[in-house]
């Protein structure tokens, strides 16, 4: 999109000289505040709404160059409320982009029974209408009918937003699953910021009157954002956030204070002097925490325990899940497993804390926000 | 002697059921009256309806006409165009357009304007011509309202279709004018009660095919 600009006739502007550079095969998310111009922007894509100034070009050529209808038809469209014809059953939905540009009817529904199945709809439902369906299955149909004729773009407007928190968390993983197999060039429009943060390779952040305020991947975002806006949009607890993007795989653990609940006394007296120990069962699987004090050789399960709370998985989890697991802990310290869920190690709040100082520390200078030396001086050069 | 008297002599007379003035002899061309005039008024009204409720201009034009229309008198109107281009069908059929064409015009411009937008939206996002838009998506979910537009502009042509008599033509209002005339009762009530059997017919038919032509899931069950 080379600067472009959306006017209307009573001198509303829209959008106001955007220029971005769409990236191939990857989600790009629109994001700001209501009446940032993240729709009208979209909008422009497939032409719904024509530009008052300004190119827009997809693989180097004009919008303008071809029919309105075949590039829309080139474009997979997903909106808000799905958008489903009622009249039509859930496969005839599907079906609506093959049956339009000329697929025979039969290969049409298979190809619509196919896309059922990638976007996780049971076949039992294709001879079903809209209104027999929740709205997380009815966003899923919206979903494969824009996927129907394998166009190569996607546009989805605000598809997720009308959906309770739990359906749209599945249906966000259920859309990265699908990008993975599939590498659409897909433009997401939200007016959520975590949603933008989840789904975006790249995350365009608007103002209102239709301007750009950043354009960056997720993790820059967080760190180094570009202005006050930026800052505010993305909320109080950024800096929390922004630990998603670190891996927990360098987190030292320890096994000095996990026992198994049939330890003799002399494996109890090595891990004394640790203010609580982590009791496991003879698979290694935990338990729960004990103080020492209460513990008894020979039967340590019989014992009080605390909860052991929700593990992490080094690795696989990222550092925010970690410090989350050891905040939620009673006693601070967090639980890491394997992925079969053997205790692997325990790891405290302060270690992890350690562990995020050298994250941001080998973040480099290219990601920290302030140039100048922490104690405000100006060095001399 | 009460209405059900005039009724019952009227059906059980074997004279009514025979001849250019038997009972199958009026209502056929009772129906065909009505099917003319429905089908005319449908030409206009449907069309119209269609065009300006799916691009949302000429809402106030729709509402000028449906006024205008419903304010003459069929019955006014017929015997003005009988004086001015004399007995016919014409000047039957022209009260029976104008009455008809207002609840067709107004419920079809109302019911394609009242379709959900998403959908609407949906359908041009993916590439579907206007026509497409009009006729696959707004269409088959505007259809039970534009199906009741037809139905009360049928039960009202039904009904008024009476006037044609008055105009030396058949019909069942050939009974109610005759009878009146003639000061014989049970042909008066006799054609009324198929009056008002024929409306009933008429909700039946509507009611069908609502069933056959609606789709489940418009209808919701």
């Amino acid at each position: 999109m080379d600067s472009v600009t959306k006017r209307y006739p009573d001198g509303t502007v829209a959008v106001d000289r955007l220029s971005l550079e769409i990236p191939d095969r990857s989600i790009t998310v629109l994001v700001g505040p209501s009446g940032c111009g993240k729709t009208t922007t979209l909008r422009m894509i497939n032409r719904m709404v024509e530009p008052s100034e300004g190119t827009i070009l997809l693989d180097g050529e004009d919008l303008q160059q071809q029919p309105v209808t075949t590039l829309r038809r080139s474009m997979g469209y997903v909106i808000q409320n799905a958008g489903l014809f009622q009249h039509r059953t859930i496969l005839d939905n599907i079906a609506t982009v093959p049956r339009m540009i000329g697929w025979g009817k039969q290969k049409s529904r298979e190809r619509a029974a196919e896309l059922m199945a990638r976007v996780g709809l049971d076949a039992s439902l294709a001879k079903r209408y809209p209104y027999q369906l929740s709205g997380g299955q009815q966003q899923r149909v919206g979903v494969a009918r824009a996927l129907a004729a394998d166009p190569p773009v996607l546009l989805m407007d605000e598809p997720f937003s009308a959906v309770d928190p739990v359906v749209r968390k599945g249906l966000q993983d259920e859309l990265l699953r699908i990008q993975d197999e599939l590498g659409k060039t897909i433009v997401f429009v939200t007016h959520d910021i975590d949603e933008a943060i989840k789904l975006g390779t790249m995350v365009a952040v608007m103002r209102t009157g239709g301007r750009l305020a950043q354009f960056a991947p997720p993790a820059e975002l967080l760190s180094a954002p570009a202005d006050d806006f930026v800052e505010d949009f993305l909320g109080a607890d950024r800096g929390i956030r922004r630990l998603s993007f670190f891996s927990s795989a360098a987190l030292e653990t320890t096994t000095g204070p996990v026992v198994r609940a049939d330890a003799t006394a002399e494996q109890l007296a090595a891990a004394d002097g640790a203010p609580h120990l982590l009791v496991t069962d003879a698979d290694d699987r935990p338990l729960g925490w004990a103080e020492p004090g209460d513990l008894a050789a020979g039967d340590l399960a019989g014992a009080r325990l605390l909860s052991h709370g929700r593990p992490f998985v080094p690795g696989a989890d990222s550092l925010r899940a970690a410090l989350d697991c050891a905040v939620l802990s009673p006693t601070g310290w967090a639980v890491a497993v394997d992925g079969e869920g053997r205790v692997t190690g325990v790891v405290s709040q302060q270690t992890i804390g350690e562990a995020i100082r050298s994250a941001h520390g080998a973040a480099g200078p290219a990601e920290t926000r302030a140039e100048e030396p922490a104690d405000g001086t100006k060095v001399a050069p | 002697m009460n209405v059900l008297h005039f009724v019952n002599a009227f059906f059980s007379d074997s004279a009514h059921w025979h001849g250019y003035d038997g009972i199958p002899a009026r209502l056929l061309e009772h129906v065909q009256y009505t099917l003319l005039a429905l089908g005319l008024a449908a030409a206009v009204g449907l069309p119209a309806g269609l065009l300006t409720g799916h691009t949302g201009r000429g809402g106030n034009a729709v509402a000028f006409v449906a006024t205008a229309a419903r304010a003459l008198p069929s019955f006014g109107l017929l015997v003005l165009i009988a004086v001015a281009v004399g007995i016919g069908l014409l000047p039957v059929m022209i009260p029976l357009v104008v009455l008809a064409v207002p609840p067709i015009l107004v419920t079809t411009y109302e019911a394609v304007r009242s379709v959900d937008p998403s959908p609407v939206d949906a359908a041009r996002g993916l590439g579907m011509h206007e026509r497409g838009i009009l006729f696959r998506v707004e269409l088959p979910v505007a259809l039970p309202l534009i199906l009741s537009g037809l139905r009360s502009a049928a039960i009202q042509v039904v009904s008024t279709a009476t006037i044609a008599a008055y105009v030396s033509l058949g019909g069942l209002g050939r009974y109610i004018i005759d009878g009146l005339y003639q000061r014989d009762f049970e042909k008066v009530v006799g054609g009324a009660t198929l009056v008002a059997l024929m409306a009933l017919v008429t909700l039946a038919v509507f009611w069908a095919a609502g069933r056959l032509a609606v789709s489940p899931g418009v209808r919701r069950r």
